[in-house]
């Protein structure tokens, strides 16, 4: 089920708002699209962020892929349990997938990322490419 | 059944040699040898008899797979036949017995080569300079970037960027990332080449270098080469060379005169050295005369004594690897390069090209060829319409498994999906590439009447089919 109120950044990440902050994972599109995640490289707690900046790179049997920033901010959190457990992202990716909280430092940054509708049309977009 | 590992194969007190330890006398170690070099714990090595070694290792050699077993398609690797004259010429007395600390004066004959082998891949590549002393292909890579950056920093402008193409292989942003640039990517066009607007859009002063692979991951040739070098030096950077795919052009074209600045070359793809198993290999790097004074120190210089190296060099990136690379390797190259001559290199590349484009003929009825123009040495097929009925690309490289063909690159380059990339090189005659289509015929069969088949592929062979995410999330690769 691909819940419908979270926002999507270009990169395939989705964005849940929740007071100041956002939580961040990968689309379910593009779980699909690297397969079987083996691993990711946990990021920092602390670090700051502008937006589009690299923050990890995530590994699958078939390839890597870069984490983008979504949004301009610091790390609060962390999913340490994708540590041990890379599936989860394959699993659960709007749920125990998730990747890493961000506190946004510019409000007006979450007015670029696309809502549903927008990005559905974005991956019919890329994949008539 | 897999074969056991050798430490499940011990048995306490079995000896595979004798040794006279009562000619040790009263020898004890703790006495001879200060406390830190002694062992805590006694070596665990497994203890096996000599022919039960012999036969274990016999065995695991004969369920691997290489070139002297068969057709091995795997695209950008370019695994052709290595002829074994190679590894007659490497076993010469007086090349195998040199010894790189000896006095250069007595080592003559193996400095000739070297040198020659440099003139060669000079005129091979159309470059001024060329270092042997990287020892593999993404070394290369990073010694021609540090070169870039030595470059650049020289004219009073250290750039920061490097550009790549989304088909480029792998090695090129991690090479570009540890000499210390950051990447930018360009993107194909429709075509599968180099978007020209998109790369005038990107390149700037900033740049240091595009990187780019000619003919390109998709088996094409960049044909508008000469538009995209103008487009880089106008903004004062470098064009890099990959030589991934350098077997296609040998004696047809030379990247220096396509406006490369700088050429790596892999030397166990193009020039039929060994490949992988962890064992040495050659990356060597060619340069344009505008980068001279920056490469690897030292240089082979030749005077009226004869040859010698030369470490005097201010602005050179300095050594990059022990003595001057690998030279059993390089000879090997030499070798293959005297062997077959300027026409013989022109054939080889000729050949490939006409073997890819034969096979990509005879499987384009049965599979869909994303770019369907000719090619050079290889192409690209998709698995993608077979995805809805659960087959992926790996599923077919499995399948060729139990068919007797070592499987082709999956899931590469990365602007197709489910890619197979089969490269046809030109050792391979036509009645095997006939023998890969049938196969290749029978597995598009396959896939609709019994899919099955290729999921749990392979099923011939020792072990089946291996559990790679498990593998790959739970890495185990000690015994116990």
């Amino acid at each position: 089920m691909i819940p419908k109120d979270l926002l999507y950044h270009k990169e395939h990440e989705w964005i849940r708002v929740e007071d100041g902050r956002v939580i961040v994972g990968i689309s379910d599109f593009a779980q699909e699209a690297l397969g079987d995640i083996v691993y990711l490289e946990i990021p920092e707690i602390g670090k700051s962020l502008k937006q589009g900046d690299e923050i990890t790179e995530i590994e699958s049997t078939k390839t890597t892929s870069m984490l983008y920033a979504p949004v301009s901010g610091k790390i609060v959190a962390v999913n340490r349990d994708l540590e041990e457990k890379p599936e989860l992202i394959n699993e659960d990716t709007y749920g125990g997938g998730w990747i890493l909280t961000i506190e946004v430092d510019q409000a007006s940054e979450l007015d670029h990322l696309m809502e549903w509708g927008d990005y559905e049309r974005f991956l019919e977009n890329e994949k008539q490419d | 059944m897999p074969e056991k590992t050798i430490f499940e194969k011990s048995v306490e007190g079995r000896r595979g040699q004798s040794f006279p330890i009562e000619q040790l006398g009263d020898f004890s170690p703790e006495q001879a040898l200060p406390k830190a070099c002694l062992r805590e714990m006694p070596l665990d090595l497994p203890e096996v008899s000599e022919n039960e070694l012999m036969r274990h290792y016999t065995r695991l050699s004969q369920e691997s797979y290489g070139v002297d077993n068969g057709f091995y398609p795997l695209g950008s690797c370019t695994m052709k036949y290595n002829p074994k004259i190679n590894e007659d010429v490497a076993r010469f007395p007086g090349f195998s017995q040199v010894h790189p600390m000896q006095e250069v004066q007595s080592a003559q004959g193996a400095l000739t080569v070297l040198y020659e082998l440099e003139q060669m891949l000079c005129e091979i590549s159309g470059m001024a300079a060329i270092s042997l002393q990287p020892v593999a292909g993404a070394q290369g890579e990073m010694v021609g970037m540090m070169m870039a950056r030595a470059y650049h920093e020289s004219q009073g402008h250290a750039r920061q960027v490097v550009v790549i193409p989304d088909s480029a292989h792998g090695t090129n942003p991690a090479s570009a990332h540890l000499a210390g640039y950051t990447i930018k990517t360009v993107h194909s066009n429709a075509e599968g080449l180099i978007d020209l607007d998109d790369l005038a859009k990107i390149v700037d002063r900033d740049t240091a270098a595009l990187m780019l692979t000619n003919p390109n991951t998709l088996g094409l040739f960049e044909t508008q080469i000469e538009a995209i070098a103008e487009i880089v030096h106008a903004a004062g950077a470098l064009l890099y060379f990959d030589g991934a795919n350098l077997n296609a052009l040998l004696g047809l074209t030379r990247p220096g005169d396509m406006g490369f600045d700088i050429v790596h070359f892999n030397i166990h793809k193009t020039f039929s050295t060994p490949h992988g198993g962890g064992g040495p290999g050659a990356g060597p790097v060619g340069i344009g005369a505008n980068l001279l004074p920056f490469l690897p120190s030292p240089v082979i210089k030749k005077d009226q004594d004869g040859f010698s190296f030369d470490h005097d060099l201010p602005q050179s990136i300095g050594r990059v690897h022990g003595f001057y690379g690998n030279f059993g390797i390089l000879l090997r190259a030499y070798t293959y390069i005297r062997r077959l001559g300027a026409a013989g290199l022109a054939a080889i590349s000729r050949n490939t090209i006409i073997n890819a484009n034969y096979l990509k003929k005879r499987l384009e009825e049965d599979y869909n060829i994303p770019m369907s123009g000719p090619c050079m040495h290889e192409f690209i097929l998709s698995a993608l319409a077979f995805r809805k009925k659960g087959i992926h690309a790996w599923d077919i490289a499995k399948r060729l498994i139990d068919y007797g063909f070592y499987p082709p690159t999956v899931n590469f380059p990365l602007i197709i999906e489910e890619a197979l990339m089969i490269e046809a090189p030109e050792s391979e005659a036509r009645e095997t590439l006939d023998a890969f289509a049938e196969a290749m015929k029978q597995i598009r069969h396959e896939i609709d009447a019994e899919p099955e088949k290729l999921k749990s592929a392979p099923c011939s062979g020792p072990a089946g089919r291996m559990n790679e995410v498990q593998a790959a999330r739970q890495l185990d690769v000690k015994y116990e």
